[in-house]
């Protein structure tokens, strides 16, 4: 029986496959890292270490770019949860990578104003130019191209985020190149920053 | 044009630093509050008759004495810095270049509701805002403005940020508390509301970014002031997001008797290219789509309501004459799908149906029944699930159906598109 009486019971709609990270290799959180995280862990009630889950996962992926089966359950050691209680935030979360990254992900807005704006445009140019689709990366390992939801700064689309921190506003199809390339040349001092915050230098 | 109240500072380069704000009068409405017992503060609020800024634009005060004052249990302030709606982005104006309005708000709702813990839940996205945030505590702190007996009254209030990782969901109310556990953010079911079970089992208010930082303003401005801005039962100064097709895109302080065409073409410069105006979104992409003969209408709570739709989060996306609304429909859809957090069947389900009909309808290989089944498969979803998602994500889908119609017959009949846009790509990559 299918969901909808007029919808066939048609292919690929079963949702169900199970998501299985790779081991990788040993892990354990850096002293700086972990000393972090315990403080972190001081802003919740004693009993309540869970919280700071989101905050530990994102240390894995500072320390090694994305979240391994050996991470996860060395998080739920340092937590004191269950490795089943990690996996469930991590496979929820679209900020969590799971899988290697490059150098530099950018994440590129997708939604309503910024597509009204062009996005489709820039990451349309953005592959071309890279030789790669929608969340490959560049076969040097540089950049990773990847679409996101509403990244909340309509008025200044289309917006690419990249590496889960790093603001780029207005960027324009035609000067896709140019981003790149000041990527590849000066690093992360070629995004244009948040613009209010700009204004203030 | 109205004198901004909550953005009067954000174009002036230190506007967001302790100094700038304590030199212009910041943390006064504190001191005030300090000297206020809770019940009078929650009666202001009462009587200022402000309602959330979140999207419900239910009334503050009321949530804030919905919470028990016999419960022994710690009780919670949450601030939802979530802000995902499509189309919003009035709440990373007030974060970036006014966070200790919002500090000094959160400890007076804090005071008022009995809270001595206040998280404010900003989106994975954000991160540039949390660590201008975090450092700006810090100072707000050694000044004696927030952490313990502050400023020397044996009041407590302690202020942390707590970063999300990308999931729209998380600005439910219950969902944010689930993501604040440490779980996946899933909506609980209500009752209990979180004013009696909340964070970690404890009573809790959950109050978005901009309804906090009205708080400062009446108790220092007084209720009578705030209530006699705009027009009754929804008074205060409020944020308007403009984004899309306008000359002019950003944040906007109006007064709720604003209409649609002042906004958009007083305050955001009309329309780019000075084309014509085809669809309005006028809350966030969960509010229904308005047409034109619509501009004339209060942007109040209640004025979007008798006009068809909602005022939701107060952004405002237009979209001009070459807009394909089927395509329109597509986009925010996959938005959807891709954001709906799979704990009710109805929506969970329901949106990848939406989803594959739309694709298939803009592929060019729609059928006519296409678009009463897109209408069945809307009215399985809506009022079945636990949290207004459900009912967000066929607002886009119903009300261009309702008012386009005919451009998706004839999308149907032609397979392509009526209405060619020269801002999509010609090859299209990805799911778009």
């Amino acid at each position: 029986m299918s969901f909808h009486p007029q919808m066939p019971y048609g292919e690929g709609w079963h949702k169900s496959d199970r998501f299985i990270p790779e081991e990788g290799p040993a892990f354990a959180f850096t002293p700086e890292h972990r000393a972090q995280l315990e403080e972190l862990c001081t802003h919740y009630p004693p009993e309540r270490r869970k919280s700071a889950i989101i905050s530990a996962l994102y240390m894995v992926q500072a320390q090694q770019g994305h979240i391994t089966g050996n991470a996860m359950r060395h998080v739920a050691e340092v937590i004191g949860c269950s490795t089943a209680d990690v996996e469930d935030v991590v496979t929820y979360y679209v900020m969590f990578f799971t899988k290697p990254v490059g150098t530099y992900v950018l994440q590129v807005c997708r939604t309503l104003s910024c597509a009204l704006n062009g996005a489709e445009k820039v990451t349309a140019e953005l592959c071309r130019h890279l030789h790669v689709k929608p969340n490959e990366t560049t076969a040097d390992g540089m950049f990773t191209v990847m679409e996101f939801e509403c990244l909340g700064a309509c008025d200044r689309a289309p917006v690419i985020m990249v590496n889960n921190e790093h603001w780029h506003e207005c960027q324009q199809p035609g000067d896709v190149p140019a981003l790149v390339e000041g990527l590849r040349t000066k690093g992360l001092a070629a995004l244009s920053g948040c613009h209010l915050v700009k204004e203030r230098t | 044009m109205f004198e901004p109240v909550l953005t009067k500072y954000v174009n002036e380069p230190n506007g967001y630093t302790l100094d700038f704000y304590v030199q212009h009068g910041g943390y006064q409405a504190m001191k005030t509050a300090l000297g206020l017992t809770p019940d009078a503060i929650i009666d202001s609020v009462k009587k200022s008759g402000l309602r959330g800024r979140g999207g419900a634009g239910f009334p503050t005060g009321l949530k804030w004495s919905f919470v028990p004052k016999d419960n022994p249990k710690p009780k919670y302030l949450c601030i939802n810095a979530d802000e995902s709606e499509p189309g919003t982005f009035k709440d990373h104006v007030l974060l970036e270049r006014n966070p200790h309005l919002l500090f000094e708000g959160c400890v007076i709702a804090c005071r008022a509701i009995g809270a001595k813990t206040c998280y404010i839940y900003i989106r994975g996205e954000f991160y540039h805002l949390q660590k201008q945030l975090e450092a700006e505590l810090v100072k707000a702190r050694a000044a004696g403005y927030v952490g313990t007996n502050i400023l020397g009254s044996g009041e407590d209030c302690d202020i942390w940020v707590h970063r999300g990782a990308g999931a729209y969901e998380a600005g439910e109310e219950t969902a944010l508390i689930e993501s604040l556990e440490g779980k996946r953010a899933q909506p609980r079911l209500k009752p209990p509301f979180p004013a009696v079970v909340g964070l970690y089992g404890c009573p809790t208010v959950v109050n978005n970014v901009e309804t906090i930082c009205n708080v400062p303003v009446i108790i220092e401005k007084g209720a009578e002031w705030f209530a006699s801005i705009g027009p009754e039962k929804n008074t205060g100064p409020k944020l308007f997001c403009v984004s899309g097709h306008v000359k002019k895109p950003g944040v906007y302080e109006a007064p709720m008797d604003t209409t649609l065409r002042q906004l958009i073409y007083d305050y955001a410069g009309g329309i780019r290219g000075d084309r014509q105006l085809k669809a309005v979104i006028p809350g966030g992409s969960s509010t229904p789509v308005l047409l034109p003969d619509k501009l004339d209408t209060h942007l109040s709570f209640d004025g979007m309501v008798a006009a068809g739709s909602m005022l939701g989060s107060a952004a405002v996306i237009v979209m001009d004459e070459t807009t394909s609304m089927v395509w329109v429909a597509k986009n925010l859809i996959h938005f959807y799908k891709h954001e709906s957090c799979g704990k009710c069947t109805p929506c969970r389900e329901g949106v990848d149906w939406l989803y594959k009909i739309l694709d298939k309808i803009e592929r060019g290989d729609g059928e006519p029944r296409d678009v009463d089944l897109l209408l069945s498969v809307c009215e399985n979803i809506g009022g079945k699930t636990l949290c207004p998602f459900g009912d967000a994500e066929i607002a886009p889908v119903l009300s261009t159906i309702q008012h386009f119609r005919a451009e998706y017959e004839t999308y149907i009949r032609t397979g392509q598109s009526p209405v060619q846009s020269d801002f999509r790509a010609a090859e299209p990559v990805g799911a778009h």
